[in-house]
């Protein structure tokens, strides 16, 4: 047990190098984008004299280096700073955002996760079978049609006829309950999109452990299918498992500006893309953070299980 | 197979050759919105969604650049002077407005009016408003109308603007979006406040998402702001804003996607208002560099495309024919005796005869940044274009930089232009010699000559005539290429009413369909 | 009830292809190989009848295409008629057309930027796993660090740096993607080097590359054939949603993900033909991982 906690430990510190890492690739990469926030902000409009009281308004005109290090030294102080444009604080900005962000993800994470697993495991003890066919080939088909476009068919087909809302507005008003109604279809659409990635790898896995030795001493010992697989295939095929939920887990959380933009979503993701349009350094950096943070915390997670569920990983050389 | 998820009876290519043949016909509004056409009355939430907004929007309006935060503001804001939905000036916070000569303009402001603070508008509040835009550390976007103003002070309830030369049209640039007029302190105005003196007061905003606001229950204007409430949302998404509209999320949305008018129009859901304005897409070529330099050059490429094919395929129809005029026909000079260009390939080919070529081979940068279906149009002339011994190469270019990277620094490609309400200002923008947003590059010496002359010319007859021989010679002689001028086309559902007359200045009714609609 | 007819009539169509393809297959393969086409399942048959077909579309488009693949036909939106069987888009070019040189450039790019994106992340995967020590948290860190970004604002960044050639298409997409594939490659492979098969190999004295092909890529393959099948999909959404931002191929290249794209508002009125260049996608994804199914089933060594 010392050994997974000491591996936590130090995998956090490496958490933080690669925050650190990546806010400097993301700094770097918004510098050698052409144009700056003056720029983007003036639009067709710009003149070169506008141009240049904004920049100075604005403060865009420090060298690189130094605007890099100022917003370091206050990140270090965990204060993330105003966003540029705005001038508002950015941890306010990104607050309500965060919230809805993960609303969504843990949502469609609650719906997607027991689906594909449940259809995995019946997959690979039915495998092929008709419902193996079937199953595979509905959420290939589900995930093969790009986002916007299951959303939009779903929209033609759940909203238009009056059950779901066909985008999400959010007030000061709306309850817990009216939030679950109206994110039923970005989750439902979410669900589709990751289903079949997670799905196919716990069949692959289970199938893969099928043919090992013991399971067909299990099998000749007369245990039933069912209970072969979940007793001892499944275990053993946790870690593919596990890694895949977790990317999958991870996209929700960081890769679903597609589906807030259908759903009018005021999420994490419209705001980065948004903020990285309009060069809004401070903000990219602020989200960044934040989706690499999610980022490295789900990995640890399923590392930390996946090594629980091998005992050979805890005791390698 | 072509009904597999399309209702029984409706086939989108039959509706889409109706809408064709109605934008021919000009505005021809529905029935029930005539009988609708009572008079307007109080109450209701107005949900409108809006293609653009971003998280970046301010409160500061010399930074206010696309619909959402021009609408936004048209809300909250009063101006100086408003375009009345018929073209002509209105007085708005300045009661009216006179000028001996042309150069000093003295503007008599509105008594009564207040603010939604409670404060109550005064003369200096105009003038801190108006200096936002004027002098060497203004950011604001439109700085240079201000150029030409030597002076701004106050005369007991007026305020008095001097200019360094007679200006006709200076009370047009006073009605410009960026302009509101704002609360001020010791001469300067608070850009992060939403404080106006407009027919809707803040209750709330998120850039980018939405903003609600109230009617102002003291608005001054009591034939305007119908609504109880506003409810402004960004949707920039063209198929969202669709389906928003189709279930009732939103009553209005601007910037209906062409491929879909006609099937929306069918459905019955809603109105089509498509307003032919001044707005136009354009193709600038950098008049300083080989081979446009050559004018032969310039007219071979006018000829060598089909302009009404453009028209019907890239906007539906919803649009009309341009002849390389960035002067509108709801311009009051526009000159509609030009010569039209057709697609001629024999023309285009004597041309570059002219210019001593047998073929051309030009690249074109486009991005849907510089008007939605600009890559499009920009396929449509090059596969047209061949027949003239013309190469176009069309290079799709990021929407992301696009107006840093490309628009003034390729030597050809597309971009666009909202009408200005006034010939000088849309000729002194972008086709004086040496203007800063020149996008051609094109200088030409008489053309500079008649601007200045027409300018300060108060003879009707004569100002006429001068603005024609400059819209014939940016037609004929210009280095931009301008096919077409886009209709500003909204849906609008059933319940709501609108005036008989729609602005045409700019998209949503002059950006005032907030306070001059109304419930059905 | 069109949906219904429609459904039973792809089902049918399904099982005639299949049938015919392995009935082919059988008699055109050489002695040996029979009984593995023999006993292949219907999905297999079919998914390769798919795949082939595609191919074939793809090498001889230029011949099979009816009309130039940017020629500007006629009108707008012209119906399901000859000439023009599926009809013309929205600038009049030949929706036939298009989808056949849409197989020819969305395909080959796909392809190319899978296999691209799998050598070199499964390599480096199972190297770093087989390194292990300071060496292997090095890289997955940093490749950690990488796939932290989200895939499409980064693909966003580099493109918008890079350029957006086909190459930089190729290249920034198979980057992004390496990234994925490395980590479940080094995932799976650290289930493999703490084998006793591996330990004895060590032993043995074998070189860390003939470790890497003979020991462990046969017995990591089954969930990397299974993630080439996914990913290769995930290369044409990647492709259509940077056309979606202005990124993607340039036109007037036919692209069947700028196609679905283009035409997605008439989603909303139930038009059918975005339905074209999207079912075209997902024809050719569920082909391939029907095979990808067999082969792997296959591989596992199943005898049921």
């Amino acid at each position: 047990m010392n050994a997974i906690l000491a591996m936590i430990g130090r995998r956090l510190l490496m958490g933080l190098l690669t925050l650190f890492v990546i806010s400097v690739v993301i700094f770097g990469a918004t510098e050698l984008l052409p144009g700056d926030l003056a720029r983007e902000l003036l639009g067709q409009s710009a003149t070169e004299e506008t141009l240049a009281a904004l920049r100075e308004q604005l403060g865009l005109n420090d060298p690189a280096p130094v605007r890099y290090w100022n917003w370091l030294t206050g990140v270090l102080q965990g204060d993330l700073g105003v966003s540029m444009a705005t001038k508002k604080p950015i941890s306010e900005l990104v607050g309500t955002r965060l919230e809805n962000t993960m609303f969504l993800a843990l949502y469609a994470a609650a719906m997607s996760v027991p689906l594909s697993l449940m259809l995995g495991v019946l997959a690979a003890l039915w495998r092929n079978s008709i419902f193996d066919r079937a199953s595979n080939s509905l959420a290939l088909t589900a995930i093969s049609f790009p986002e916007f476009f299951v959303a939009y068919i779903l929209i033609l087909w759940l909203s238009q006829s009056g059950f779901f809302p066909s985008m999400v507005r959010i007030t000061p008003a709306t309850t817990f309950g009216d939030m679950l109604y109206m994110c039923f279809l970005p989750a439902l659409t979410l669900t589709l999109v990751v289903t079949a990635h997670m799905m196919r790898m716990t069949r692959a896995a289970i199938i893969n452990l099928l043919a090992s030795p013991y399971i067909e001493m299990a099998r000749l010992k007369g245990m039933a299918p069912l209970r072969v697989v979940l007793r001892h295939a499944v275990p053993n095929a946790l870690a593919p498992i596990i890694n895949v939920v977790a990317l999958n887990l991870a996209y929700l959380i960081t890769g679903v500006v597609v589906v807030e933009v259908v759903f009018v979503y005021p999420g994490l993701g419209q705001l980065m893309v948004d903020a990285v349009t309009n060069r809004d350094v401070p903000v990219v950096q602020a989200i960044a953070l934040i989706f690499a943070a999610a980022y490295v915390l789900l990995n640890l997670i399923a590392d930390v299980l996946s090594t629980i569920s091998n005992p050979r990983l805890m005791h390698q050389r | 197979m072509s009904n597999l998820i399309l209702p029984p009876g409706i086939t989108r290519r039959g509706v889409l050759k109706g809408a064709t043949a109605m934008a021919a016909a000009g505005l021809i509004l529905p029935a029930t919105m005539q009988r609708a056409r009572a008079e307007p009355k109080k109450g209701g939430v107005f949900r409108l969604g809006i293609g653009h907004g971003s998280t970046t929007d301010t409160y500061d309006p010399g930074l206010w650049d696309q619909l959402y935060v021009q609408t936004f503001a048209a809300a909250r804001h009063n101006y100086l002077i408003e375009i009345a939905a018929d073209g002509t000036l209105v007085g708005e916070i300045a009661e009216s407005w006179e000028s001996p000569d042309g150069s000093t303009w003295i503007f008599k402001i509105r008594e009564g009016v207040s603010f939604h603070s409670g404060k109550p508008l005064t003369v200096d509040d105009v003038i801190a408003s108006l200096n936002h835009h004027r002098g060497d550390a203004s950011t604001s976007a439109v700085k240079s109308y201000f150029d030409p103003v030597t002076d701004i002070k106050a005369d007991g309830g007026n305020v008095v603007v001097t200019l360094n030369a007679p200006n006709a049209d200076f009370p047009y640039l006073m009605s410009d979006y960026h302009l509101a007029i704002m609360p001020g302190t010791d001469g300067k105005i608070d850009v992060t406040s939403p404080d106006g003196a407009g027919g809707y007061i803040v209750e709330s905003y998120e850039p980018g998402v939405q903003a609600t606001l109230n009617r102002n229950p003291n608005y001054w204007k009591s034939d305007r702001a119908h609504f109880d409430q506003l409810v402004l949302l960004t949707i920039i998404d063209p198929a969202a804003r669709l389906n928003a509209l189709m279930t009732n999320e939103v009553d209005t949305i601007d910037q209906v996607d062409p491929a879909s008018i006609g099937l929306l129009e069918s459905r019955g859901v809603a109105n089509i208002l498509s307003i032919s304005g001044n707005a136009h897409y354009t193709f600038p070529m950098d008049a300083r560099m080989a081979p446009f330099s050559d004018n032969n050059v310039r007219l071979a490429l006018k000829y060598a495309f089909d302009r009404q094919e453009l028209v019907d395929k890239i906007l539906a129809g919803h649009g009309s024919v341009s002849n390389d005029n960035p002067i509108g026909p709801a311009n009051r000079y526009f000159f509609a005796g030009l010569e039209p260009k057709s697609y001629d390939p024999d023309k285009a080919k004597f041309h570059l005869k002219e210019a001593g070529m047998d073929t051309l081979e030009v690249t074109v940068s486009a991005a849907n940044a510089a008007f939605n279906g600009a890559v499009d149009a920009a396929v449509l002339m090059s596969e047209k274009a061949a027949a003239a011994g013309i190469t176009i190469t069309v290079d799709r270019v990021p929407d992301d930089g696009y107006w840093d990277n490309i628009w003034l620094k390729k030597p050809f490609c597309a971009s666009y232009w909202g009408g200005r309400p006034t010939e000088d200002q849309m000729f002194t923008t972008a086709y004086q010699g040496g203007g800063a947003w020149n996008e051609s590059f094109w200088s030409n010496t008489r053309f500079d000559e008649l601007l200045v002359a027409a300018r300060s010319e108060l003879d009707e007859a004569k100002r006429r005539a001068m603005y024609e021989e400059m819209q014939q010679l940016v037609s004929f002689e210009g280095s931009s290429i301008i096919p077409m001028y886009n209709n500003y086309v909204m849906a609008v559902s059933k319940a709501i009413a609108t005036p008989e007359k729609i602005g045409n200045n700019w998209n949503l009714d002059g950006f005032r369909c907030v306070e001059r609609w109304w419930m059905a | 009830m069109n949906v219904i007819v429609f459904l039973a009539a792809a089902l049918a169509l399904f099982f005639v292809i299949g049938v015919a393809a392995r009935a082919a297959m059988k008699t055109l393969a050489p002695a040996a190989d029979k009984p593995t086409f023999r006993d292949m399942p219907l999905t297999a048959s079919f998914g390769i009848a798919v795949i082939l077909f595609y191919v074939l579309v793809a090498v001889f488009g230029p011949l099979l295409a009816p009309f130039g693949e940017g020629e500007v036909v006629g009108a707008q939106y012209l119906p399901w008629a000859a000439p023009h069987y599926l009809g013309t888009d929205k600038l009049g070019r030949d929706m036939l057309t298009r989808l056949i040189y849409g197989a020819r450039n969305t395909v080959g790019i796909a392809f190319a930027t899978t296999a691209l994106a799998f050598v070199v992340g499964s390599i480096l995967g199972i190297w770093a796993a087989l390194a292990g020590g300071w060496l292997d948290q090095w890289t997955s860190r940093f490749v950690d660090a990488l796939m932290a970004i989200p895939a499409l604002i980064f693909s966003l960044l580099l493109l918008t740096i890079f350029g957006t050639s086909v190459l930089t298409l190729i290249l920034v997409i198979a980057a992004v993607d390496a990234t994925r594939v490395f980590r479940l490659a080094r995932s799976v492979a650290q289930g493999i080097v703490v084998m006793d098969y591996i330990e004895a190999a060590r032993l043995r004295g074998e070189s860390n590359w003939r470790l890497i092909r003979r020991e462990i890529l046969p017995n990591a393959m089954a969930p990397l054939v299974a993630e080439f099948g996914l990913r290769f999909c995930f290369v044409f959404l990647s492709i259509s949603a940077l056309s979606f931002l202005g990124l993607g191929i340039k036109p007037p290249t036919a692209d069947w993900g700028s196609m679905v794209r283009d035409n997605a508002t008439l989603i909303t009125f139930g038009d059918i033909t975005p339905l074209l260049p999207a079912g075209a996608i997902a024809l050719l994804t569920v082909a391939v991982n029907f095979v990808v199914d067999w082969q792997l089933h296959r591989a596992s060594g199943l005898k049921e």
